[in-house]
């Protein structure tokens, strides 16, 4: 159980995908621009992201590996990955309009999300069980989340004040994140 | 080898099926109307019309009534499209009005010579280019008052077209017809407009015409909205950009930037939502918001010019347009 956690808080903290691992930079920087759509984003990402580590585990397991064709991992993955978030679009947009609503464009987006298939190949690579799979894929979104909204939440703040004109727009939102990239290394050795 | 075509293909057929099955078992019935709207609009998801994607604009003029003119990348065709598929009437976009870029009139500029030919802008300008100094001058021999259909044009004594803005349809045929090309369609709301056209150097403007764009670029410093650039020698607005703040108005030292008049709308901070946090004196072009910090802050109406920077600034939301009844009032009493 104690193991979990640290997997979690070291995917969250330590090992961010976005500002440790620079996964899912496009996101990042696209839809940072509010909170609101941030948060729908990292929600939308959550969720795929934890289904998708599952899904992609069990087809490494139970398809490539006995068959020795491991290395269509990540054609298969992209493939895998492509099918189920239009699934999920298909089933939420049938089931909770609501949620469909929240999530919006941000759900077919998701489909090439780097950070997405950074985590199902992870966890391969890293031989882990069916549920430190799970938990890793959880903690790698939740991770995501948190950078998104953290970083929209600064440029929200930078909107407000008086940048100068040279850095306007892209370039000190791309200087920001590497403050808070920065900041982020300060997690270094939290855990091993 | 054969394992692996094998194994993706099934993937893939898998995948497929699983789909297939999910789309007609989750089918969600939608407004046929908006998939028509949809084949219509270009697809490219490009965002102009303030929608995320094409889907959504089209579930927006369906069922919100959006705008069928929202579709700028397709332009008027889509928009008459839209427009017959919906059954309303098209509105292609604000209203604009012609206005002619030029201000020199004959006190103001001077002439290489004295032109005695046919009453024609077009005839003048075989002849060394017309009479004015300045090769973007009006000319003012009304080649634009004889085509304009709705009797827009009218040449001042002064020697230069005017176009009435009540009587100006838009219609462009003046535009195309001034030999000159100073003639510019301008969004009618937006009053604001640089009466110049002159490419040439400064030093050379100011020889020949006492009103041109001498490329100070006085105006693009005070401008709040970048909507202000030099092309070439020549300062350019983006009416899409300007807010009608007028700051720059005053400020031109040749009084080339004109404004019709329009009421300012002024702006009123929401005594119970302000903060005190102090954004908006900061950004505020014209220093006409007052208050201690974490005080209500107050707007000076005589310094409001109604940019609405800090409406959009304010993050308590605690700044709103003044109802326009009320600011005309007031300004009488």
């Amino acid at each position: 159980m104690n193991e979990l956690f640290l997997l979690i808080i070291g995917a969250v903290l330590v090992n961010n995908f976005v500002l440790t691992r620079f996964l899912g930079i496009c996101p990042f920087l696209g839809v940072s621009r509010r909170t609101e759509t941030a948060l729908g984003m990292g929600m939308a990402v959550i969720f795929v992201m934890t289904v998708a580590s599952i899904v992609t585990w069990i087809i490494h397991r139970a398809v490539l590996t006995p068959f020795g064709i491991e290395y269509l991992q990540t054609v298969t993955f992209i493939l895998v990955i492509a099918s189920l978030v239009q699934l999920v679009e298909m089933v939420i947009q049938k089931t909770s309009p609501i949620l469909y609503q929240a999530l919006g464009i941000y759900l077919p987006l998701i489909t090439t999300n780097c950070a997405v298939l950074g985590v199902a190949v992870l966890n391969v690579q890293k031989g882990f069980t069916f549920v430190e799979t799970a938990m890793f894929g959880f903690g790698a979104s939740l991770g995501f989340t948190l950078a998104l909204v953290l970083f929209s939440g600064l440029r929200e703040r930078i909107a407000l004040t008086d940048v100068p004109r040279v850095f306007r727009g892209t370039a000190i939102a791309l200087i920001t994140a590497g403050l808070l990239s920065l900041a982020f290394m300060g997690f270094t050795g939290l855990v091993k | 080898m054969w394992i692996a075509i094998f194994c993706l293909s099934g993937l893939g057929l898998l995948a497929s099926l699983g789909l297939g099955f999910v789309s007609r078992r989750f089918v969600v019935e939608v407004d046929p109307r908006i998939e028509a709207v949809e084949r219509v609009l270009s697809g490219t998801n490009c965002g102009v019309c303030g929608y995320p994607s094409c889907s959504h604009f089209a579930r927006a003029i369906v069922e919100e009534g959006a705008p069928v003119s929202g579709c700028i990348a397709g332009g008027e065709d889509t928009a008459l499209a839209l427009a017959k598929l919906m059954g309303v009437e098209a509105v292609t976009g604000e209203k604009k009005v012609a206005v002619v870029l030029c201000k020199g009139g004959k006190e103001e500029s001077t002439t290489k010579f004295t032109y005695r030919g046919v009453e024609d802008c077009k005839a003048a300008v075989i002849i060394s280019d017309g009479d004015k100094a300045c090769s973007y001058g009006c000319l003012g021999l009304g080649t634009c008052e004889k085509v304009c259909p709705f009797d827009a044009v009218e040449i001042s004594e002064d020697g230069l077209a005017i176009i009435d803005p009540e009587k100006c349809t838009g219609c462009g045929i003046c535009v195309k017809e001034c030999p000159k090309g100073i003639i510019q369609l301008v969004p009618v709301e937006k009053g604001v407009s640089i009466l110049c056209h002159s490419d040439e150097k400064g030093s050379e403007v100011q020889k020949k015409c006492a009103v041109g764009c001498i490329a100070c670029e006085i105006c693009i410093r005070v401008c709040p909205f970048d909507a202000i650039t030099m092309e070439g020698n020549l300062a350019v607005l983006d009416h899409e950009r300007c807010r009608v703040c007028g700051l720059c108005i005053p400020r031109c030292p040749t009084e080339t930037i004109h404004g019709r008049d329009w009421p300012f709308p002024h702006v009123e901070i929401i005594e119970d939502r302000c903060t005190g946090c102090g954004i908006c004196t900061m950004i505020c072009p014209v220093d006409a918001i007052e208050g201690e910090e974490k005080e209500v802050h107050m707007v000076s109406k005589e310094r409001c010019v109604g940019c609405m920077l800090c409406v959009d600034r304010c993050p308590e939301e605690a700044i709103r347009v003044k109802a326009q009844s009320d600011s005309a009032s007031e300004l009488a009493a």
